[in-house]
């Protein structure tokens, strides 16, 4: 069964903007489907549908074989923002059980969970910092932490990295790739970054602008574990190349008109 | 992994008050340098009494009656301190209350920022006669409205101002707006509320002190303050009113100190000491 299914899905907002037009979306347990296309192109809103933060026009959108909204209240899966969404007024810990506690686990329970978690993210040791005194990449690995710790089948991820610098960007991303490993979970992640999208997923789906499609499907190839090294392999270029390709060819060539505005941006 | 922490752990409670007295000093300086230009400028010009008594003969006044100020004092800072507990809490549930119901609050919001505008002190004499002239709930009454606005209108901000992820992040979870509440709302809102109560605790003696000038018992502070001036007795009414700005000031104070223990977790506790 496929932990997402998406079927001629439309969505159009109140102010007559179509974001998504006709999509159709399968995503199979254990795969890192990436989401990538242009600003306006929907790919937030494709995220939040799956997600049951906003309701489709028209199509069906099933989440581990539930509606979407019936998943979301089963808790059947995690979220990770851009920016992390950590509440100053707890600590890194008790922020990393907060899905734990609206889920009724006790507090023994919660804890050796959350000593777990930290150490997946590798932060143990800042049980009780408090958000603001960590880097912007520890408080995206908080997040992850958070989204992880109630064993969701799914990850739903919106440009986790969109916000950190390069370096703490691939570093990140290598780390992604172990806890995916770790945790065997599924991961739909949304990126702007074309070399991010190749290095990090099994299926590069790229889509196109106003209204937002999926133009094309890439399979991405090359074998796991993938490290560093990866990015210096032919192999690479190939698929980045093929994914730049299929952006311009998503554009139609009207890469220089200007830009309506976004519909994916809130 | 070799983790970028940036900041180190929080300063300990024994070092922020350290730091904070010093930050206290220049105020310090600027206290004593305005008493000893208040008690230079009287002395050498001979100010009249009645215009602007010198600080000494108003310390002396506070000092020659201390034990019945200070009771005044208190008898009027409880009417203060009732009221301002009132006030504050309907002002938290209706914030509550109206954060929680949109409609709700769109219907009554644009009154009570209306409200807001009549000046409530003016109600004085209507309130003594509700309640009584001796009776301390028409001063709590005055004190209670007074405290009302403010609390209300920054509670509601800090309750409605909470980022959109937020609350995106809560609906993943399956939460309810009881949850987003709880784990939400609420603790975003407590600094702006905060902000809210420091401003009632010092309209709630105003409040108070008003109330009692358009009358009230013989043992409260402003009836003190009114009846002195009346009887050309200057340096005891604003030794009365010295003392009426030092439980204002006493009362922030300790509204702060609330603030500063419950809301620790705040980025702005951090302070800025030029480190």
């Amino acid at each position: 069964m496929n932990v997402v299914s998406i079927e001629g899905l439309t969505k159009s907002f109140r102010t007559g903007v179509t974001a998504l037009a006709d999509i159709d979306l399968d995503v199979a347990p254990r795969e890192f489907v990436s989401l990538i296309g242009p600003s306006g192109c929907g790919k937030s809103t494709l995220l939040r549908l799956i997600g049951d933060l906003v309701t489709p026009t028209s199509g069906t959108v099933r989440v581990n074989g539930k509606t979407a909204h019936q998943a979301r209240v089963d808790h059947d899966y995690g979220i990770v923002f851009q920016d992390a969404v950590l509440f100053d007024w707890r600590t890194v810990s008790r922020n990393v059980s907060l899905p734990l506690e609206l889920l009724g686990w006790d507090r023994a329970r919660r804890k050796a969970r959350v000593a777990e978690m930290l150490e997946l993210v590798e932060l143990t040791g800042f049980e009780s910092s408090r958000p603001w005194q960590l880097s912007g990449g520890m408080q995206q690995r908080v997040s992850i932490a958070r989204a992880l710790s109630f064993d969701p089948a799914l990850l739903l991820m919106d440009e986790p990295f969109g916000a950190l610098d390069e370096m703490t960007r691939e570093r990140l991303n290598l780390e992604l790739l172990g806890i995916w490993e770790k945790a065997q979970s599924t991961i739909v992640f949304v990126t702007h970054s074309i070399p991010e999208a190749v290095f990090l997923s099994t299926r590069v789906v790229v889509m196109s602008a106003r209204p937002g499609r999926i133009s094309e499907t890439i399979e991405i190839d090359l074998p796991y574990p993938r490290n560093a090294m990866t990015h210096e392999e032919p192999r690479f270029f190939e698929l980045v190349t093929a994914v730049r390709e299929a952006l311009a060819a998503g554009h139609g060539g009207r890469a220089f008109r200007d830009a309506a505005p976004a519909a994916d941006e809130r | 992994m070799t983790s970028t922490v940036v900041e180190p752990i929080p300063p300990g409670f024994g070092r922020e008050i350290g730091g904070r007295l010093r930050d206290w000093v220049p105020a310090i300086i600027v206290f004593f340098v305005a008493i000893g230009l208040w008690q230079g400028l009287t002395t050498l010009f001979d100010v009249e009494t009645f215009l602007l008594p010198k600080p000494s003969d108003i310390a002396q006044a506070f000092w020659d009656d201390k034990g019945t100020l200070w009771d005044y004092g208190v008898y009027t800072f409880k009417e203060a301190a009732g009221g301002f507990a009132l006030g504050s809490f309907f002002g938290i549930l209706m914030a509550l209350v109206l954060a929680r119901f949109r409609v709700l609050g769109s219907a009554l919001l644009p009154f009570a920022i209306a409200a807001n505008a009549i000046p409530i002190i003016a109600f004085a004499p209507i309130t003594n006669n509700w309640f009584g002239l001796l009776n301390p709930f028409s001063k709590m009454a005055i004190a209670a409205v007074l405290c009302f606005f403010p609390v209300m209108v920054n509670t509601l901000r800090g309750l409605t101002s909470v980022d959109v992820r937020s609350i995106e992040l809560m609906r993943s979870y399956g939460a309810g707006e009881l949850a987003t509440f709880r784990s939400v709302r609420i603790p975003n809102s407590l600094p702006f509320m905060f902000t809210g109560l420091k401003v009632a605790a010092v309209l709630s003696m105003i409040g108070a002190i008003v109330g009692e000038y358009f009358g009230g018992p013989t043992n409260a502070l402003g009836v003190s303050i009114l009846n002195d001036t009346q009887l050309f007795n200057f340096p005891r009414a604003w030794a009365g009113i010295a003392l009426a700005s030092a439980f204002g000031i006493v009362f922030y104070g300790a509204v702060a100190l609330v603030e500063r223990l419950t809301t620790s977790w705040h980025p702005s506790s951090r302070g800025f000491r030029g480190e």
